[in-house]
């Protein structure tokens, strides 16, 4: 069980806990502004874009090539960006904090 | 080969120099054919203008057979914003439950029919049927209406066996006039009324206006779902055993269907008009002339997929650019996908398998490249179960 925090652009924080699927999945389904996943979690649409909060970077890795690839060109990106589709819910992630960046 | 195949005839240009070239009625189109190329180029508004004269991003051009520009299609940022999100809410009404229960009533009810029947032919008994009939959700009018629409036959904007023609484009401009006229005289809740009602900076849409952004929802959903459809058909009638796999397996549904669009692209290409001299993969590119934006080639692009001519249903990373990238990205794309994802669903509980009788190509001519993009015909007898 991993216990996931959002913070929307409204500043709203929503804590959610999950034990497996996507970080993408899981913000849809529970309606987490900002979060649209529109391709379905194969990195196609960059429209699931957060900024992992600096001190829980070593729970998320960083992006692959084609992740970073996508980012790239998104206005908002920073070192800390990641398409959370790509991020698997696992114990890894546990208490990490991620900033929605739509 | 088998039927369903779509070759990739852009290889050997894209590994070596990155281009190609495509005549068009004197404006000639430079070609981008890799993804990276595809995306920045998609992403560089300002280089790269979809505002132009209205009909000239599209390949082949329309500036012949079109003077209402295309909204927001044919329109840049910052204006682009205002329309853009005007129409954005409406177009991810597919992601409502009770759009998709009426969705999921005419696919099934068309997958019913077909497989009654002895012999079909798919793209006018069944992806002409199923787009027509879809698209009265989309723009919320009677289901009846739909009738017509499939009375237009596939070749609404191209007689048979030529490129434009203008007369069968009026057919579809004077019914959007007809239709807009009919939604001022007696407002209701469908897409004309909405958008008749609406305004930008205090200011109501136009006609014109409304009549550029009815356009783009007919024109950009038309021969993109038919051909969506009739290539997955061909596809199942290959691959029965993928039939078996999203019904065994139908958590990936979704990735199949971001798999199906990357491999049928059923959109080749997008213009775009240079604003300055500038260059792309080392190609010089000068103001005022057109590039295109090939989402065929980008989507084979050997540097970025693996087995890239393979359709492998449950790819994890699939960033393809099926449905374009950036500020233009497809506005139907939440209605397309909701069609594939159904479409999928009801073959895999309903099909056990179809049988090709009969298969012609559809195959567009572009220049140094020649691609099959679907069918003109396609004949075939499904099975149930």
């Amino acid at each position: 069980m991993a216990k996931i925090t959002f913070i929307t652009s409204d500043n709203e924080k929503i804590e959610l806990e999950a034990t497996s699927g996507s970080v993408m999945q899981l913000a849809v389904d529970n309606g987490v502004q900002g979060i649209d996943g529109d391709c379905g979690g194969v990195c196609s649409c960059a429209t699931c874009h957060v900024h992992v909060l600096p001190e829980h970077v070593s729970k998320t890795g960083t992006a692959s090539e084609i992740e970073q690839d996508m980012l790239e060109l998104d206005d908002n990106v920073s070192e800390y960006s990641r398409l959370c589709c790509q991020l698997d819910v696992s114990d890894a992630l546990d208490g990490v904090v991620l900033q929605v960046a739509k | 080969m088998n039927t369903s195949e779509i070759s990739d005839p852009f290889k050997k240009a894209r590994i070596e120099s990155g281009c190609g070239h495509m005549e068009d009625q004197n404006d000639p189109a430079t070609m981008l054919l890799r993804l990276k190329d595809v995306r920045k180029s998609a992403h560089n508004w300002k280089t790269f203008q979809s505002g132009a004269a209205p009909g000239r991003i599209v390949i082949p051009s329309e500036v012949h057979i079109r003077e209402t520009r295309q909204i927001p299609f044919e329109v840049d940022p910052p204006e682009h914003k205002a329309y853009r999100n005007l129409v954005e809410a409406w177009f991810k009404r597919p992601l409502d439950e009770a759009y998709q229960q009426k969705l999921t009533t005419i696919v099934e009810t068309i997958i019913d029919e077909v497989l009654t029947k002895d012999n079909i032919e798919v793209v006018e008994d069944l992806s002409l049927k199923l787009q027509s009939r879809a698209l009265t959700l989309l723009l919320n009018t009677p289901f009846e209406e739909s009738e017509k629409w499939i009375s237009w036959g596939t070749h609404v904007f191209r007689s048979e066996g030529s490129s434009l023609d203008g007369d069968k484009a009026n057919i579809l401009y004077d019914y959007i006039d007809a239709e807009i006229d009919k939604a001022i005289a007696k407002p209701g809740c469908d897409l004309y009324s909405v958008l008749l009602a609406s305004e930008i900076d205090g200011k109501k849409l136009s006609k014109e206006e409304v009549k550029g952004v009815m356009i783009l929802t007919f024109a950009g959903g038309r021969d993109t779902v038919i051909n969506a459809l009739t290539n997955s058909v061909a596809y199942f009638a290959d691959n029965p055993k993928s039939i078996q796999y999203i019904k065994e397996n139908p958590e990936y549904t979704g990735k199949a269907v971001e798999e199906l669009i990357r491999y049928f692209s059923p959109l080749t290409q997008m213009g775009r008009v240079a604003t300055e001299d500038t260059v792309v993969c080392e190609h010089a590119v000068k103001a005022d002339t057109r590039i295109s934006l090939c989402w065929a080639s980008a989507n084979r692009d050997e540097t970025v997929f693996e087995n890239p001519n393979e359709v492998v249903l449950d790819r994890k990373l699939n960033p393809h650019v099926a449905f374009g990238f950036g500020t233009h990205n497809c506005l139907g794309a939440t209605h397309a996908r909701q069609i594939m994802n159904i479409f999928l669903t009801t073959i895999a509980n309903k099909v056990a398998s179809i049988d090709i009788i009969e298969a012609k190509e559809n195959i567009e001519d572009l220049g140094d490249f020649k691609r099959k993009v679907g069918y003109d015909s396609l004949t075939v007898k499904f099975h149930n179960h």
